[in-house]
């Protein structure tokens, strides 16, 4: 915990690129070296093939890291994390909340020649992303219409206040647009033949999909943005073993293995070869905690003594320290520290590890040892997503047959997962990620809000349910003032931390490995995803 | 003709073998939890409720087990392998585009371990018991002690990354296109580390058939008849021995055939490789029904096509075989 390896990674960045400029004896010439260079093929890890490629009709940085190079969101966040223009040059809200008005940039076309407009704006909103989009359905709810009363002007008209904050928040993953005359013709949608070859506005445009092998896409000379973009070409690999991955890495066969693709210990041993620079710098915008869902149709679990008593036998910073290395640190709750809008501080109820704590409570509760210590026995279901669930659901094991819960761990895979958790609901404790996705409406309260329908994925499957918490999501979510919708999410934090219903103790940021040729990189909180118009690689 | 109606017979018995095996690997994945539904959710990150009722009455997954089985199988008799979810073309279609790699990597793979098994089986035999038998049993024990995913690192961490003589991995060369003979040599240098690790293990095996079978017919009578005769120890050993004792190597290849697209999965997935094998297991794990069991046919078409092969040349080598069929 004292030592944090990101920020040596990243003292370790610094010193390269000293390094390589040291290098040169004319300074004058290290200058030179840095202006960007135009060409090059960029050579990205792609660890699992995705279904689809069209960011507009779903929603996962799998998409995004090919989608997001080739079609373009409405807006972005820039390096401060702040809102940015992309396909749409401004926008205002009517003091009501409930009318946006996005005025588009002027001059675009799509990668076929024909002009970018907004009743492309209009298609996507109403038939993309209100209709089939995850997390954009949620999101569009109470979108009613979008009007264009000229092609460089789409307003957006809600039943319900939309607050401005937020949507521009989820626009960056939200908001990629599709062109409507490739779409329009009628057939489903989902199995237009454009999903696995897109057409785009940005700066690359898609050329090949060799299933199982890779992905390209090269340089578009019309973009609009001037002398952009610098590289000729991208080249995703599928490479599905990570060891396999690693190797390629060092054999210079690949320049960039993103969200967290490669193992804990390959990254930790790449991080201290000058060629690699491993940071959790670029995904400030994809933070993921570690959570431990209990299920309160089970007696025990049901009881708050019982949660607390569970949050205060597992030693976190022990855990983080010995198996994540500094990857990782200690979370506060639902709302990551990464979010510096809405993170409401540490100052929420906190669960440290205490031991004698735990066992006092479980007695409390009336769960006394019975014969060989033990009180009740759990199962707990790991998500498959990553080598820390794996860890941690292993060191929660350990931690709770110390204080007489023992522990029946039940291995799935993805398909598997959902389905015993969300659907059956067979599951005593799960632990797995939850990704915050820059605004608490997005990604977050959904874990919280009772009344979700039976099946559906990371939402309240507990089978929790609090009124007054529900009353402050739904209040949060159509405040349009951002002071307020602030205030209402920490009173949300201190809501969830008090009752329990999940416990996220750790936070993380997935960690880039990418190589030291790489120019202008992991420059805006969603680098991963972002269209790198201006990623270059030196010589 | 009679190998004819052997072979033809043979084929007739494999197809009820390949009806159970559809069915049963078709009531396995029943039982493993989720649909390729859930998979696609977890793909996903997230989706509503009824995004995913829509979604499942699209694959036709909102039918009873029995149903589905049926469609499948009615499909299969017109020859329909189906549609893929994952890929979204149709399966036949997924799985030619895959064949190609698994094919050449199997291919080579058994010339390779069946080439130098053979060598090195015989040339153990000759010196047994001598340094070179020893040396060569050792290896052979290593090899086959050796988890094939910890042989391709190591290779790859050897040639590729301190050596740089070949790729780590891939099928072909991305950068630069290559046609014609280029084209061959490029893939050909691609396969290299491939087949050695897929083959390393099998070839352990050979060698020790190999060995042992040659001891054993050594000591036939008919063997101390020709050194009798006066012939000279290569011609016995060519002429005599060989083709007695390639008998159980022969049996061997049928049976490794289908063992051999099991091991591919490791490969594939180490090398990135575009083959069936790491098709199979990327459809099992988004439940795409309709690829695995067409796989699962094809492989299965592959096996039998193979086991058909060594049916025909074991007649050859022996043709008390066909006579008694």
């Amino acid at each position: 915990m004292d030592l944090n390896r990101f920020e040596i990674s990243r003292r370790t960045a610094l010193l390269t690129s000293a390094a390589i400029a040291a290098n040169v004896a004319n300074p004058l010439r290290a200058f030179a070296q840095e202006t960007p260079r135009k060409g090059g093929v960029f050579n990205v890890h792609y660890g699992a093939e995705q279904r689809q490629l069209n960011p507009s009709l779903q929603a996962s940085t799998g998409v995004y890291i090919i989608g997001g190079k080739i079609q373009e969101n409405l807006v972005d966040l820039d390096a401060a994390g702040k809102p940015v223009g992309v396909l749409a040059e401004s926008w205002d809200a009517s003091p009501d909340g409930k009318t946006i008005t996005f005025k588009l940039r002027k001059g675009i076309t799509w990668h076929d020649g024909k002009p970018f407009t907004s009743a492309d704006v209009e298609f996507t909103a109403m038939q993309m992303w209100k209709k089939i989009l995850n997390y954009g359905s949620t999101l569009q709810l109470f979108l009613t219409a979008v009007d264009t009363p000229d092609p460089q002007t789409a307003i957006f008209r809600y039943e319900r206040p939309m607050p401005l904050n937020l949507l521009l928040r989820a626009l960056p993953d939200l908001g990629y647009v599709s062109p409507k005359h490739l779409y329009e013709s009628g057939g489903d949608i989902r199995q237009n033949p454009n999903n696995l070859a897109p057409i785009g506005t940005g700066p690359f445009k898609f050329v090949k999909y060799e299933r199982g092998q890779y992905i390209i896409a090269d340089r578009n000379p019309d973009y609009w943005r001037p002398n952009a973009p610098y590289l000729d070409r991208i080249v995703w690999k599928v490479i599905t073993d990570r060891a396999a991955a690693a190797a390629q890495m060092e054999a210079g066969e690949l320049h960039y293995s993103p969200f967290s693709g490669l193992t804990i210990s390959d990254m930790a041993r790449l991080s201290k070869d000058k060629r690699f620079i491993v940071s959790t710098k670029g995904n400030e915008g994809n933070a993921r905690t570690n959570t431990i869902e209990f299920n309160f149709r089970r007696k025990e679990l049901s009881d708050i003594r019982v949660r607390r008593a569970i949050a205060h036998a597992i030693n976190v910073p022990f855990f983080i320290y010995n198996f994540l290395g500094d990857f990782a640190r200690l979370g506060t709750g639902p709302i990551p520290s990464t979010s510096t809008d809405f993170y409401p501080g540490a100052n929420t109820p906190q669960y440290p590890y205490d031991k004698a704590k735990a066992t006092a409570l479980l007695d409390e509760a009336g769960f006394k040892p019975g014969a060989g210590g033990q009180r009740f026995s759990i199962r707990l279901l790991p998500a498959p997503w990553g080598e820390d669930i794996s860890l941690w659901s292993t060191f929660v094991q350990q931690s709770l047959s110390e204080v007489g819960i023992p522990v029946d761990i039940v291995r799935n895979d993805g398909g598997g997962f959902l389905k015993q958790v969300y659907d059956e609901h067979a599951f005593d404790l799960a632990t797995g990620w939850h990704q915050y996705r820059n605004d608490p409406a997005v990604s977050t309260t959904v874990w919280y809000r009772s009344g979700q329908p039976k099946g559906a994925p990371w939402t309240n499957q507990w089978g929790w349910e609090d009124a007054k918490v529900d009353k402050t999501i739904d209040d949060a979510a159509t405040e349009i003032d951002p002071a307020k919708r602030k205030a209402l999410y920490a009173e949300f934090v201190t809501e969830v931390n008090t009752e329990l219903p999940v416990w996220m103790p750790i936070e993380q940021l997935f960690v880039s490995v990418l190589s030291a040729k790489a120019r202008n990189h992991s420059n805006t909180p969603r680098w991963g995803s972002a269209s790198w118009y201006d990623l270059w690689l030196s010589a | 003709m009679r190998i004819l109606s052997l072979a033809g017979r043979r084929l007739a018995a494999s197809i009820p073998t390949l009806v159970l095996i559809l069915i049963g690997v078709f009531l396995l994945l029943q039982l493993a939890p989720g649909d390729t539904v859930d998979a696609m959710m977890a793909q996903m990150g997230g989706g509503d409720a009824a995004t995913a009722r829509e979604l499942r009455h699209f694959y036709g997954l909102d039918l009873s087990i029995p149903l589905q089985l049926a469609n499948y199988l009615w499909r299969l008799v017109r020859l329909d392998l189906g549609f893929s979810s994952i890929y979204g073309k149709p399966v036949a279609t997924v799985i030619l585009e895959r064949l190609p790699p698994t094919l050449l990597l199997m291919t080579a793979s058994l010339s390779f371990a069946f080439f130098f098994g053979l060598l090195f089986g015989v040339f153990a035999a000759r010196r047994v018991n001598k340094w070179p038998d020893t040396l060569i049993s050792t290896l052979g024990l290593v090899f086959y002690a050796t988890p094939s995913f910890w042989f391709g690192l190591m290779a790859i961490v050897v040639f590729s990354i301190y050596l740089q003589w070949l790729p780590p991995g891939g099928f072909e060369d991305i950068g630069n296109v290559h046609t014609g003979l280029s084209r061959m040599l490029d893939i050909a240098g691609h396969l290299v580390l491939p087949t050695l690790t897929l083959g390393l293990i099998f070839l352990a095996i050979y060698l020790r058939i190999m060995r042992a079978s040659m001891l054993e017919v050594l000591n036939l009578d008919f063997v101390r008849t020709a050194r009798a005769k006066g012939l000279d120890e290569t011609h016995v050993i060519t002429r005599h021995v060989l083709r007695n004792a390639l008998l159980p190597m022969v049996t061997l290849i049928g049976l490794q055939a289908g063992t051999m697209l099991g091991g591919s999965v490791v490969v594939e997935s180490v090398f990135s490789l575009p083959g069936l094998g790491r098709l199979a297991y990327e459809s099992v794990v988004q439940r795409d029904l309709n690829t695995l069991l067409g796989i699962v046919f094809v492989s299965a078409l592959l096996v039998i096509a193979v086991n058909f092969i060594v049916d025909l040349l074991y007649a050859r080598l022996d043709p008390r075989i066909s006579a008694e069929g």
